[in-house]
């Protein structure tokens, strides 16, 4: 059924564009249509594909890394007070400071390759993921609390058992929008400077008036974003079983 | 109806023992004031009053999980079986374990499951004829089921008193009969001490009722039942005590 909506949805898209291109008569170098760009991906499908390798490494690595500082970053929070104190502002500044600003600053300190877009990546991941999962492990219900401190549980696994699976669905939710905004960061990174990648490809499309070429990098990215929203979003279904499955524990 | 006088009870060797609590709020309010209160050993003593009379908040006192300040004193006789098992009114089954991780949840999160704790499990949910519903997650229970694993969880724990907080009340009638069946023979011979609002389940399942009432809250008095629970609706000792009780706590709430 979703395979279903998305093929509908995918359909009303590409024909509204058309029709859209059709209707107002703009030219094909402003606007061109989903028959030439469709054109372009076949024709530049090797460079295409070379590109948008470098892209979702640098997606894919972003998204680990920043997972990973981002649930470290919410548990430290949740076991010790002290360390809460000291990260919370650091969480805050993380997001108070636009991410594209350091996107130069970023390329300076870590180059042109790909350290950097990950990097930027990263920063973008890091505070919806830290902040969705620390909110969830905040918000484990006080009586589950008092039941395991009536049954003399150990610390660590009351952190275990209770909290850390009580946050899970909203730890969810943030990695989901971390990973619908994690290419953002990629691409921003590769046109601040670069040598590979989408964003790379797409400035050096633009240089060259090739706008079915930018085009078909900009809808390659789109459909790799949606696989990859759509890849996390399956295993997530499959690591909170509890809230998509309701009958035998795995 | 006999009733005893406030602070009296044929009470014989009291496990849970409350002397002149007094509780403040920090707006004011005092909850109790020199309450005086003996949970007897093995038995299942009811608390009953009208809402707000703070039933649910001694209970959590006894249990330790209230977060006030209190003068009196709360005593475990004796003094080393200060461990409680707790039964609210929500099941608080976590829902990513199967129906045996949820009645073994005590044990696991003090790190002790052993093959023993395991067969011992298995024992209670045969018991309480869940059996062959070991692995199924909560969501796929009942809500009778659901509360059933709730009353097995607080039975693994084999602690010296249950605290049972309204366990029953969001179930069906049907459902509820059955749960204070279940728990009536689960729990005795174990000190039990139960807040409800259901005069009947109070009826049903106690050894003693105990009403709490007025402001400050106090004990208005307590009543000793001499059948063995639980009982049927046609128990003499049901028919003769629900309607005064149920006036009684109509005249506190009215107050």
């Amino acid at each position: 059924m979703t395979s279903l909506r998305l093929l509908i949805l995918a359909g009303g898209l590409l024909g509204g564009w058309q029709i859209l291109v059709l209707i107002t008569g703009i030219p094909p170098f402003i606007l061109p249509g989903p028959l030439p760009v469709a054109g372009a991906i076949v024709e530049h499908w090797q460079v295409l594909l070379k590109h948008l390798n470098t892209t979702l490494i640098e997606i894919i690595i972003g998204l680990l890394i920043g997972s990973l500082l981002g649930t470290s970053c919410a548990l430290a929070m949740v076991v010790s007070p002290l360390l809460k104190r000291w990260m919370q502002p650091v969480l805050v500044i993380s997001q108070a400071i636009p991410v594209f600003a350091l996107a130069p600053i970023l390329v300076l300190w870590l180059g042109y390759g790909m350290a950097s877009k990950v990097a930027m990546a990263v920063l973008i991941i890091f505070f919806p993921v830290a902040a969705s999962f620390y909110q969830g492990m905040r918000r484990t219900s006080p009586d589950l609390l008092d039941l395991a401190r009536i049954m003399d549980a150990r610390p660590a696994a009351t952190l275990r058992h209770i909290i850390i699976p009580s946050a899970l669905p909203g730890f969810a939710s943030g990695l989901r929008v971390a990973t619908a905004v994690a290419p953002i960061g990629a691409i921003v990174g590769e046109w601040v400077g670069s040598s590979g990648g989408l964003g790379f490809y797409m400035l050096h499309a633009n240089a060259r008036m090739q706008v079915d070429v930018m085009f078909a990098a900009l809808t390659l990215l789109a459909a790799t974003s949606l696989m990859l929203y759509f890849s996390i979003d399956y295993l997530l279904d499959r690591i909170i079983y509890w809230e998509t499955k309701q009958g035998i524990a795995p | 109806m006999k009733p005893g006088r406030p602070g009296e009870g044929s009470v014989t060797a009291p496990a849970i023992n409350i002397s002149g609590l007094r509780l403040r709020f920090d707006s004011g309010k005092t909850l109790f004031d020199s309450l005086d209160l003996a949970i007897e050993a093995g038995l299942t003593t009811c608390i009953l009053g009208p809402s707000g009379c703070g039933k649910s908040t001694l209970l959590r006192l006894i249990s330790g999980s209230a977060d006030f300040t209190v003068q009196g004193s709360i005593s475990f006789l004796p003094e080393s079986s200060n461990k409680v098992a707790w039964m609210g009114q929500d099941d608080l089954l976590l829902p990513w374990m199967s129906l045996i991780d949820n009645v073994m949840l005590g044990a696991r999160l003090r790190g002790e499951i052993t093959d023993t704790v395991r067969r011992k499990a298995q024992k209670l949910i045969a018991r309480a004829r869940l059996a062959g519903h070991e692995d199924d997650l909560p969501g796929a229970l009942s809500g009778g089921m659901r509360q059933r694993c709730a009353l097995l969880r607080t039975l693994m724990e084999d602690r010296p008193a249950l605290l049972m907080d309204e366990p029953f009340s969001a179930l069906d009638a049907l459902t509820r009969v059955k749960l204070q069946n279940l728990s009536a023979e689960m729990t005795r011979g174990t000190t039990t001490l139960l807040v409800t609002h259901d005069v009947m389940e109070a009826l049903r399942l106690a050894h003693r009722i105990v009403i709490l009432g007025g402001t400050p809250v106090r004990m208005i008095t307590s009543l000793q039942l001499t059948s063995p629970p639980p009982r049927q609706p046609d128990n003499p000792e049901t028919s003769e005590h629900y309607g005064p009780l149920l006036q009684l706590l109509l005249q506190e709430d009215q107050r």
